[in-house]
């Protein structure tokens, strides 16, 4: 069982030279690796719910020395919802990208983004976190930069400088951390982590560095441009995965690795950063005029909602209560995941079939492309948080969390949020469902529907109505 | 007492937080590159600080390692920065 842990970063990362090697076979190549690495996604969550935290020294190396893996309930979670959306991807960007040079260019990295991201959210040390952290940050700019447009160009650029700027930050709280305590490994800090000026500044520098990267309000200047300009397959594990795996990192820290030097003021402070970005982020995507933009500011917000359950996580005391908001923090990570990837898809078939994704002009787009706007729909769905998505337990959750602690300021924001939420997503679907009589018959291209369909209905059906295993899995480990 | 190890460690963070400083402070794209590798050179003289183990024992292997690693992936960073730069430069330069 394992052995899972090592299939899972060595092979995407096999698959990555191959299509390298063999442009002409690489969609081939992407398929198999990617349902091979999909399988041993399922292994492992079947193996961490059975047996336990599993870990893997690669090489026979001893921790400390070595490079160890590490998979709890968490990462199990989260690279199964990262092998899928990047299945669907895959399967997407075959019909997304005519030309077959630019497929060629676009393979191998995209299955190098799918290395990283596995080997980063199953590191078991600090160090491992940092490598992994800026191969995923390279791969994630050079699939931007794929788009070729100015814009898509300058967006790439800043996004690597800000990237940069951010694992710089990382690593100088690492080396702090490794001054201080003799080890990075995860596991051996969280039983000797002590509070002291050390620590905290390790963790403001490790966090801070991290914020930037997962775009928390105001830190999200970054985020539009460059989840706007990419190709939408790009756009589509930017925005779900992509900016989940440093959210990913912070839990870890926070919750796990640096628990006993956290303090309240800091969950609070998060707290406040995400209520921000809820309301800045759904007002923006309110007022855009792209679906893209309107999308990529639908993220910034549905990130503030990830970090507003830091000051409850903080408050509750260890408990039921507690395991149901972690529940709660995780599954709603998990349904924008897939209900944001199903949606970039979406807009990716409109904008080529219209030519534009202007909101103003979506008129009878309901009538050409039925399947994709039912898409937009469910994805809707997800991001307000109606039942039965897996956002609604979610959010139920955080509103639950928020009312047994008395913190009244986080009820507020989440519905004014999720009021906001409403708001873009009838505007679009108000657009696409306009009277205007439409000639045609409308059609459905099963292999480039399909797949942000089959996302966007994970998100808002299949995760709501079968949500409860995951609190089950979640206790393996924290 | 201000030793060896204690001067090369404070340096580090001071050179660190020079770059740090310059990277969010200046416009030019190319002074921001070099901005972040300064702070880069920072940390690693931090870790590289962190390695020594007094006179009679030889240093720390792990922060060596670490100081590798990462010249490896600024190098990478710093070239796929620069390659960013010149196409948009060549490409685009007149918008």
């Amino acid at each position: 069982m394992t052995e899972a842990l090592i299939w899972l970063v060595a092979v995407p990362l096999a698959g990555a030279l191959l299509a390298l090697l063999l442009p002409r076979f690489a969609f081939a190549v992407v398929i198999a690796t990617g349902v091979a690495t999909t399988l041993a996604a399922g292994l492992l969550v079947y193996g961490v719910g059975t047996a336990g935290t599993l870990h893997y020294a690669i090489g026979g190396w001893s921790a400390g020395l070595g490079i160890a893996l590490r998979a709890d309930g968490l990462s199990a979670l989260l690279v199964t919802m990262s092998s899928l959306v990047l299945l669907a991807g895959s399967v997407y960007a075959r019909s997304y990208f005519h030309r077959e040079a630019d497929r060629a260019r676009f393979w191998p990295l995209w299955l190098l983004l799918w290395t990283a991201l596995n080997a980063l959210l199953l590191a078991g040390d600090l160090f491992n976190l940092y490598v992994t952290l800026e191969l995923l940050g390279l791969s994630a700019v050079t699939l931007t930069a794929l788009g070729g447009s100015a814009e898509a160009l300058r967006a790439a650029l800043r996004y690597l400088l800000v990237g940069l700027l951010g694992s710089m930050m990382f690593l100088a709280g690492v080396s702090l951390i490794y001054a201080g305590y003799g080890t990075l490994d995860m596991v051996m800090l969280a039983r000797t982590v002590q509070t002291g000026p050390l620590t905290g500044t390790a963790l403001v520098l490790m966090t801070g560095g991290l914020l930037l990267k997962s775009a928390l309000f105001p830190l999200h200047f970054w985020l539009p441009p460059a989840h706007a300009s990419a190709p939408a397959p790009v756009s589509a594990v930017l925005s779900a995965l992509v900016v989940k795996a440093a959210f990913y990192l912070v839990l870890r820290l926070w919750l796990d690795v640096f628990a006993g030097a956290v303090t309240p003021a800091g969950a609070d402070l998060l707290g406040l950063l995400g209520a921000g970005a809820v309301l800045w982020g759904s007002w923006r995507a309110l007022r855009a005029e792209r679906l893209k933009l309107l999308a990529a500011y639908s993220t910034v917000a549905q990130l503030g909602y990830l970090f507003m359950f830091f000051p409850l996580l903080q408050t509750l005391p260890p408990g039921a209560a507690r395991d149901l908001a972690v529940g709660g923090v995780i599954l709603l990570a998990l349904t924008h995941g897939f209900a944001k990837a199903g949606l970039f898809l979406a807009i990716g078939i409109i904008q080529q079939r219209s030519g534009h994704d202007t909101i103003r002009e979506l008129d009878g787009t309901a009538q050409r492309l039925p399947t994709t706007t039912f898409a937009i729909a469910l994805g809707g769905m997800a991001l307000i948080g109606l039942p039965p998505s897996g956002a609604f337990l979610g959010k139920w959750q955080l509103l639950a969390g928020a009312i047994a602690t008395g913190q009244w300021l986080w009820v507020a924001v989440t519905v004014a949020g999720s009021l906001l939420a409403a708001a873009y997503t009838f505007r679009v679907l108000g657009h696409a469902f306009g009277r205007q009589a439409y000639p045609g018959r409308p059609v459905t291209i099963a292999w480039e529907e399909w797949p942000a369909l089959l996302l966007t209905a994970t998100a808002s059906i299949v995760l709501g109505l079968a949500g409860l295993p995951l609190w089950r899995l979640l206790e393996v480990g924290t | 007492m201000l030793t060896a190890q204690w001067l090369y460690a404070l340096t580090g963070c001071v050179v660190m937080a020079l770059g740090l400083r310059a990277a969010l402070l200046h416009p030019s794209l190319l002074r921001r590159v070099l901005a972040i590798n300064i702070m880069g050179t920072g940390v690693f003289m931090l870790l590289v600080a962190v390695a020594y183990r007094g006179p009679d024992l030889a240093p720390d292997p792990v922060p060596h390692a670490l100081v590798l690693t990462g010249i490896v992936v600024a190098v990478s960073a710093t070239a796929l920065a620069l390659a960013l730069a010149r196409r948009l430069a060549r490409e685009h330069a007149d918008d």
